[in-house]
């Protein structure tokens, strides 16, 4: 069987809370939250819509017949829920998350008051055309932004996540192909890729091929090249790379890749190391996803939602897929049909309905607005200085396997400094949680053994990161002194201990059922 | 304004522990001919935010919102009202600023409301289990062909032609390169006989209800012929109050149902964010895309919730995956979940009676128009009427005397001569008796 | 009198005349973890040796699982399916995951003996 190495327990033990009981249940703040369907009263709602008189004739013989099963609240108590289980959660207003990958800077409330416009919030994406104009401006200042920093002549707005920008990425390059009447289906990808590459590749149609790092935390130029071929479509590489660091022979592998007949798609999750200081263009770049949600501030809200603009070279900006945003002299348009497509375009189709994360769109511009140029520059560069900061505090206490480099703007680290401690990365992370962080990446990239990915960002007070520092240190030398203590079922502060995955693996419950209906699979 | 904490001094305190004298030291990998200059960008330098609000809403301004008119498009997205508590409570730090839920002992806030929403979308649509969520409803019906043809291993989906086109295009193409997409008919305010085209290749049928021109359609008959031949039914809706008054698809036989989830907490949001609603049959479970929320217990023994089914994502199975999808759409599913917990049983069920009251009274006005006719004979809150001329130019005159009357379907069928006189008009509790009074009155002028 | 050899890719394979059952090791089963589905082959489906066969999942990770030798799969381990946990209690006993027909004894006979495997296992 193809072996794992990075298997780590996954069940979550048992304990003895030891702690003072009270007769509640709830401890001070803290308060244990039920599921919604577990409250209320039946006929309660928390909004007031009047009954009215309504007849069946015209729902064609389909009126539902039972009730749904829904709870009933009065508003109260439904803010009351919501703000308790808010409780709950880590956040970064209030506290450093060094999450490798993810950026997780600060969100502008500005960001949230633009966003809110009611020229950009309330506006339906199929009214009359002239009836919009202020939103398409928006989008098109927006465009100017992203298509300025990255040095391309075009960008597809339409893609609503990072991932789904990799898929847009990748469908441009089919159709350009397709349009050379030539047949490619292989695409390049590092061993140290982030999933979503060769899983987009896939989905792509495509077939992947693991391109090998060397022992530096690169990708192995020479193997890249030697792999190229006619069947090649095109490379996915990020750069900065998964590691932290920026691919040296970057330029060399795009113009390889280029004389081969291949396509250069990057992952531009790592752009807010270079943003303002280095135009992906330049380097040869064919297609880039941004994901606004990192570089450009926009909120994580939890998981989501994202947008995942992709910029585009020369060419592929004809295979832009629609809708086509435009400016006929007097007002703003949307192509939203391929035969009305002028200047050459030759979209190869929709990659979603309407046209794009408006709500993102908004919060990134603002954000742009906010630095300009030069502060997006600024902002880069402090990235950078913070994780460089960490790196050079921390490297004599942890490994860094690339240490003896400056790296950009995430520094990764690795377990051989916990080698027989019983230490491993997973209890080094838990145990970040009673310390009052959330831990970095942990286990990404799969290149290193036990990985941790630190990103500071911009966003961090010189304060904030010597604080984090001294806690890392402190931790490191506990562990490889023996003192494991604090390691040992951590974390033991947080609204929850460590929780059994394996459990909600093997019997999955997935939804709450009435007492009445049987139970998932118990 | 700049986001950045760090001061001169402190930027300097810093080179001088990593041991080099700039900051272009730690560039050193960057080419030299990419390196680049900030004069090289033509674009403004950092402004304050009294500078950018003046901007920006002067910008926003050149748009006509919604909520400013008689408004009654639909096609897709609904104009409703969401509750004040929605906003308030999805502005909290805890969860506009928290991020995906990988550390779960920190992160129960986000963990239980994707329990509760998964719950909540299993409900509305008779289904057995729902996912955390997925972009939208267009990418949800994506991946529910998808998800169809590996678990049948056929190559066919076909698609209803009352199907929005955005979402048919966009099943094209992802679709389209594993296996093959057939449209049938559309046929505007009929159902057109999608059974016929059934055979043992097809994985799929794909059918909305209501569809794209308001009509409720009949999906028992259309599960069963597609059960009868090995095929699954994906059911697709996009107005999802329309299941507060209508019979589920889970109750007529689906066994996949993608849906839009905008018209409760969303918004309008010219088209995003939205929230892809996904929901399936048990024994499909470990084929279905997304992230999963699941219950479990922590080490003390105290119920808890986590991501599970992972083994299904990108993350770990990497181009074996069921979808490359990371991101989902969180925020938005939050505010679905808020909307709902406040409408409630009683309330989500007087909302849809309440927007089925409101349209059929104004088809009823409308259709007494001479010369315009009813063409969708059960419908939710969204139906479409002939008109005797182009739609799309009664559209703009309406604009111009200040009045959204409605979605031209040749917008979305621009090569459809039928469409051409097809207006597709929503009407939800949102709009008044003087919206449908000055509709009615100005429709009755452009078409005499 | 049935026989087991090892792989390289720590499966393991048991022979009775021409049938053989066929599972993970002790090994990779305590560097899986937890496992928490397996996904095994349905009779009737004819495998090569070193061909994919079967998938166990633990939570963080799926890994595939190879045929020692080739043959045509006669019963996947449906006790698997309510208890994915049998493959860490017993995996070289009851945890096995589906049995073979028509086993070349050739085949079998190029594969590792237990001392042979341990050896292996020793030098990772």
């Amino acid at each position: 069987m193809t072996m794992n190495n990075q298997g780590r327990p996954t069940s979550s033990g048992s304990v003895n809370e030891n702690e003072m009981s009270t007769i509640s249940g709830d401890r001070g703040l803290q308060h244990d939250v039920s599921l919604i369907f577990e409250l209320g009263r039946p006929g309660m709602t928390g909004v007031d819509i009047p009954e009215v008189q309504m007849s069946d004739a015209r729902l064609g013989g389909l009126r539902r017949k039972g009730s749904v099963g829904l709870p009933g609240l009065s508003e109260p108590e439904v803010i009351r829920h919501f703000v308790r289980l808010s409780q709950l959660n880590y956040s970064i207003d209030a506290g450093l998350y060094p999450l490798g990958s993810c950026t997780m800077k600060h969100n502008p409330r500005l960001n949230e008051k633009m966003a809110r416009l009611p020229g950009f919030a309330d506006v339906h994406p199929l009214a009359p055309q002239q009836t919009v104009q202020g939103a398409y401006e928006a989008i098109s200042e927006l465009m100017k932004w992203l298509t300025t920093l990255t040095g391309m002549p075009a960008v597809a707005m339409s893609p609503k996540a990072g991932a789904h920008g990799e898929l847009c990425g990748l469908l441009t390059i089919r159709a350009a192909i397709e349009a050379r009447g030539e047949k490619r289906n292989r695409i390049l990808v590092p061993s140290s890729a982030h999933g979503t590459n060769p899983a987009t590749a896939a989905v792509a149609g495509f077939v992947v091929d693991e391109v090998p790092a060397t022992e530096d935390g690169h990708v192995d130029a020479d193997a890249l090249e030697a792999k190229l071929g006619p069947d090649v479509a095109a490379i996915m590489l990020t750069n900065p790379n998964t590691c932290g660091l920026f691919e040296p022979r970057i330029k060399e592998m795009a113009d390889a890749v280029h004389a081969a007949g291949a396509y250069f798609y990057c992952d531009g999750a790592n752009f807010n190391a270079i943003a303002g200081r280095v135009r992906p263009g330049d380097l040869g770049v064919d297609a880039m996803h941004i994901n606004l949600h990192k570089t450009f501030s926009t909120p994580h809200g939890g998981g989501g939602p994202g947008a995942g603009p992709v910029v585009l070279s020369d060419r592929l900006a004809a295979y832009a897929p629609l809708p086509l945003l435009v400016h006929d002299g007097n007002e703003f348009r949307m192509i939203e049909h391929a035969d009305e497509a002028t200047d050459g375009a030759k979209p190869f189709g929709r990659m979603c309905a309407f046209h794009g994360q408006m709500g993102m769109f908004s919060r990134a511009l603002t954000y742009m607005m906010s630095h300009g140029a030069d502060g997006i520059r600024q902002a880069s560069e402090d990235a950078v200085l913070s994780a460089n900061y960490i790196l050079a505090s921390l490297k004599d206490v942890m490994s860094a396997p690339f240490g003896e480099q400056p790296c950009m703007h995430e520094a990764l680290f690795d377990d051989s400094f916990l080698e027989g401690t019983g230490v491993t990365t997973l209890d080094f992370a838990k145990a970040m949680i009673d310390e009052g962080y959330h831990p970095m990446t942990m286990y990404f990239p799969l290149v290193v053994h036990g990985a941790m990915l630190i990103e500071p960002t911009e966003s961090e007070s010189k304060e904030s990161l010597d604080r984090f520092i001294h806690v890392l240190r402190t931790m490191a030398l506990e562990a490889k002194a023996g003192q494991t203590a604090r390691f040992e079922g951590a974390p033991r502060l947080a609204p929850r201990r460590r929780l059994d995955e394996t459990a909600a693996a093997r019997k999955p419950m997935l939804r709450w059922k009435p007492k009445d209906l049987p139970q998932a699979a118990e | 304004m700049r986001y950045l904490p760090l001061t001169k001094d402190d930027r300097a305190a810093m080179l001088d522990r990593i041991g080099v004298d700039s900051i272009d030291r730690l560039f050193r990998d960057v080419p030299h001919s990419a390196v680049v200059q900030r004069n090289v960008f033509d674009l403004p330098d950092t402004q304050g935010e009294l500078a950018i609000e003046r901007q920006l809403t002067k910008m926003a301004g050149k748009s006509k919102s919604a909520g400013s008119l008689p408004f009654f498009c639909g096609a897709g997205a609904y104009k409703h009202h969401v509750p004040s508590a929605v906003d308030h409570l999805i502005q909290r730090s805890e969860f506009l600023t928290s991020y995906t839920p990988y550390q779960p002992e920190i992160a129960q806030g986000t963990l239980q409301y994707l329990f509760e929403f998964q719950t909540q979308v299993a409900l509305l649509t008779g289904m057995e289990v729902a996912n955390a969520s997925l972009y939208d409803g267009s990418t949800a019906t994506a991946e529910g062909v998808l998800m169809a043809q590996r678990i049948t291993k056929r190559p066919k989906a076909i698609l209803s032609g009352g199907l929005h086109p955005h979402y048919a295009e966009t099943v094209e193409t992802v679709a389209g390169l594993s296996g093959t997409v057939t449209r049938s008919p559309v046929t505007p305010g009929k159902a057109e006989d999608i059974i016929a085209l059934i055979d043992d290749q097809t994985a799929c049928v794909v059918v909305q209800s209501p569809d794209v021109f308001g009509l409720i359609r009949n999906l028992k008959p259309i599960a069963d012929a597609a059960h009868a031949k090995g095929a699954l039914l994906i059911a697709v809706v996009t107005e999802i109050v329309s299941l507060g008054l209508i019979e589920p698809p889970g109750a007529q036989g689906a066994d996949i149902v993608a849906a839009e989830g905008q018209s409760l907490g969303v918004g309008l949001n010219f088209g995003g964010p939205y929230v892809g609603l996904f929901a399936t049959r048990e024994k499909y479970l470990r084929n279905m895309p997304g992230r999963l929320a699941g219950e479990t217990a922590d080490a003390a023994g105290k119920r808890g919730y986590v991501l599970t089914l992972s083994t299904r994502e990108q993350h770990i199975r990497r181009e074996k995956a069921t979808s490359n999808i990371c991101t989902n759409s969180g925020l938005c599913c939050l505010a679905f979940t808020i909307h709902l917990s406040l409408l409630g049983e009683e309330g989500f069920l007087r909302l849809a009676r309440a927007n089925h009251a409101r349209a059929s009274a104004l088809a009823d006005r409308l259709a007494d128009i001479k010369g315009v006719e009813l063409l969708t004979s059960s419908f939710f809150n969204e139906f479409t009427l002939k008109l005797p001329k182009t739609a799309a130019s009664v559209v703009d005159e309406l604009a111009e005397k200040g009045i959204i009357a409605g979605v031209p379907a040749s917008r979305l069928l621009p090569h459809d001569k039928e469409a051409r006189d097809l207006l597709i008009v929503a009407a939800t509790e949102t709009n008044t008796d003087e919206d449908c009074d000055a509709l009615v009155h100005a429709l009755s002028g452009a078409v005499a | 009198m049935s026989e087991v050899r090892f792989t390289d890719q720590h499966e393991w394979v048991r022979l009775d005349g021409d049938t053989a059952t066929i599972g993970i090791t002790k090994h990779a089963a305590e560097q899986l973890g937890d496992v928490v589905f397996v996904e095994v082959p349905e009779a009737g489906r004819k495998v090569g040796a070193g061909g994919e066969a079967a998938v166990v999942e633990s939570v963080k990770a799926a890994s595939d699982v190879y045929a020692p030798v080739g043959g045509e799969v006669t019963e996947g381990n449906a006790a698997l399916a309510d208890e994915p946990a049998k493959v860490n209690a017993d995996p070289e006993g009851d945890g096995w995951f589906f049995k073979l027909k028509g086993v070349n004894k050739a085949e079998f006979d190029k594969l590792m003996t237990k001392a042979q495997y341990d050896e292996f296992v020793k030098g990772l």
